[in-house]
């Protein structure tokens, strides 16, 4: 077997040995990925985002490889940034989180704190502080970061897994394959989408259209209608890379390399979009009574809880509303007051957490109302709840009446 | 009657076993209990079976990347195969392999093995015997 993975002099040295064996298992993994992807060589990354953080997902096997790992020596030497833990880890007693898991979850987050890794616990690490520019290289777990940042920002990453992305942090590369080459990133699939897009709700179910038609590939989508105004792009992508395995979409004239030329859909056949009936048909169910309704999937932005605390106008509510975001967010919003108004209604701004891996089932719900399109799709499968989908004022009144309006 | 094959190395090492073969993907996040080793993917064609010490045959891996901590919590406990071979490997297994330091080679041509042979793998060479 002819060996074409072609290693630096230090990166040889580092998978002998020579910086300890934190650092050279590190550099064995990302070797034997690079192999595995054919890669030519590796490429340095400037930033990386690592999921398998919740207790409930990692288990006690990923803890004990974390905290051997950290005992090895092992540090990320990039910034690197974590993926939603399990709970909140402030106010998980009032949230009603159990006190084992808690201690499960703290030894997880201390693990990664050793080896190097802020405790962002977010799922968008683009809204707190890590926002990379055109062309950077990144190593990226979190599929819908990963859309984001390949997409909106124009950067460069592979769906990474959490593993490769902590062994990329740590060894500062990662593999020179896919998403980052240049051809990799031409559209498959050409969508002309037709109908109107009214709401988040509408561009989650196009995502979750998008996605299973692709699979494997990247969709470039023509938009008759333009964005809904306020559009945050993040729940498209989201919805697309949970449906199917999309790193990478381009919009016309929108997003970072669709506008500017770099990447053109010429030679694709065109498929039409009129109607988003079969996306809300995938994510919509039949639930009347609704338990809980979940906002924040990915994190709510800023402007997201100002949106719900003006929606709510004060009104006591029927289901519990939990918005879910990161940290630094929250306590913006504790600062612009909105916290208060929502908690007034009865309802939760929550941090450092999401309920694609909390452990909902043991919280008690049965149904939930979302507008997040990849929140609906995993929510039935990962927590066994009973699903409604539809935009943010659909759900406020659903939290008002504890109902789904037919 | 014994057979030579060879493969690339994805984590090297020396190991012997009785194969195990499935010719479905494998994915050990909820498809092997890694206490017991027992594969318990409801319909997979390895249900029922234990992988613990067993030259563990497949075409590639599936699932979740957590699946990667499985390999390794079942190297720790004893319960994880003696070694690997895969058809074509993928990133969740082959990270499984090199954190648990279980032997794995893939780039095999996996039909040349069946259930019951004696293998043995020595970093990229494996010999088959029946």
């Amino acid at each position: 077997m002819a060996e074409t993975l072609g290693l630096t002099d230090e990166e040889s040295d580092i998978l002998a040995g020579d910086q300890g064996p934190g650092q050279q298992k590190a550099m064995a993994i990302v070797v034997a990925l690079a192999k595995i992807y054919g890669a030519a060589d590796l490429v340095p990354v400037e930033s990386a985002q690592i999921s398998g953080v919740s207790y409930k997902n990692l288990g006690q096997a990923g803890l004990e490889f974390l905290q051997e790992w950290a005992a090895m020596g092992a540090r990320a030497r990039i910034p690197a940034t974590l993926n939603p833990a399990g709970a909140d880890m402030q106010a998980w007693r009032a949230l009603g989180f159990e006190e084992t898991f808690i201690k499960k979850q703290r030894a997880v987050v201390d693990a990664y704190a050793t080896l190097g890794v802020l405790p962002t616990l977010t799922c968008t690490p683009y809204q707190t502080g890590t926002l990379p520019a055109l062309g950077q290289h990144l190593a990226w777990a979190e599929s819908s970061a990963v859309t984001y940042a390949n997409s909106v920002l124009g950067a460069r990453t592979n769906r990474e897994g959490g593993p490769s992305a902590l062994a990329a942090a740590i060894a500062g590369r990662t593999a020179r394959a896919g998403l980052h080459l240049d051809e990799a990133r031409q559209p498959t699939a050409l969508f002309d989408v037709r109908c109107p897009l009214a709401s988040e709700a509408d561009l989650g179910a196009l995502g979750i259209m998008i996605g299973s038609q692709v699979r494997h590939g990247v969709p470039y989508l023509r938009l008759a209608a333009g964005l809904p105004p306020g559009a945050d792009l993040k729940t498209l992508g989201a919805a697309m890379a949970a449906s199917g395995a999309i790193g990478l979409y381009h919009i016309e004239g929108l997003t970072a390399e669709a506008r500017g030329g770099t990447v053109e859909a010429t030679g694709l056949q065109p498929s039409s979009i009129d109607s988003l009936r079969s996306g809300y048909h995938v994510l919509d169910g039949s639930a009347a009574e609704i338990d809980l309704v979940s906002i924040g999937c990915p994190h709510a932005s800023l402007a997201e809880i100002a949106l719900i605390a003006d929606a709510l106008q004060g009104r006591t509510l029927r289901a519990q509303l939990w918005v879910t975001t990161a940290r630094p967010i929250r306590d913006g919003a504790v600062r612009a007051g909105l916290v208060s108004r929502i908690e007034e209604s009865g309802g939760r701004v929550v941090a450092d957490t999401c309920l694609v891996v909390a452990p909902v089932a043991a919280l008690g719900f049965r149904s939930l109302a979302t507008n997040s399109a990849k929140m609906a799709f995993y929510a039935p499968s990962h927590s066994g709840l009973s699903v409604r989908f539809g935009p943010l004022e659909r759900c406020v009144e659903a939290t008002i009446t504890g109902r789904w309006r037919p | 009657m014994s057979i030579e094959l060879q493969g690339r190395v994805i984590q090297p090492g020396e190991a012997c076993g009785v194969a195990l073969v499935s010719a479905a993907p494998v994915g050990f996040l909820g498809g092997v209990d890694p206490d017991t080793g027992t594969v318990v993917e409801p319909g997979h064609d390895l249900e029922g079976q234990c992988v613990s010490g067993r030259v563990l045959v497949f075409p590639t891996g599936k699932g979740s990347t957590v699946g990667s901590y499985t390999l390794y919590r079942m190297a720790r406990a004893g319960t994880a195969p003696a070694a690997i071979i895969n058809s074509e490997s993928e990133p969740i297994v082959a990270v499984g392999a090199i954190i648990g330091g279980i032997p794995m080679v893939d780039q095999v041509d996996i039909s040349q093995i069946q259930t019951g042979d004696r293998v043995r793998v020595s970093s990229d060479w494996i010999l088959v015997e029946r």
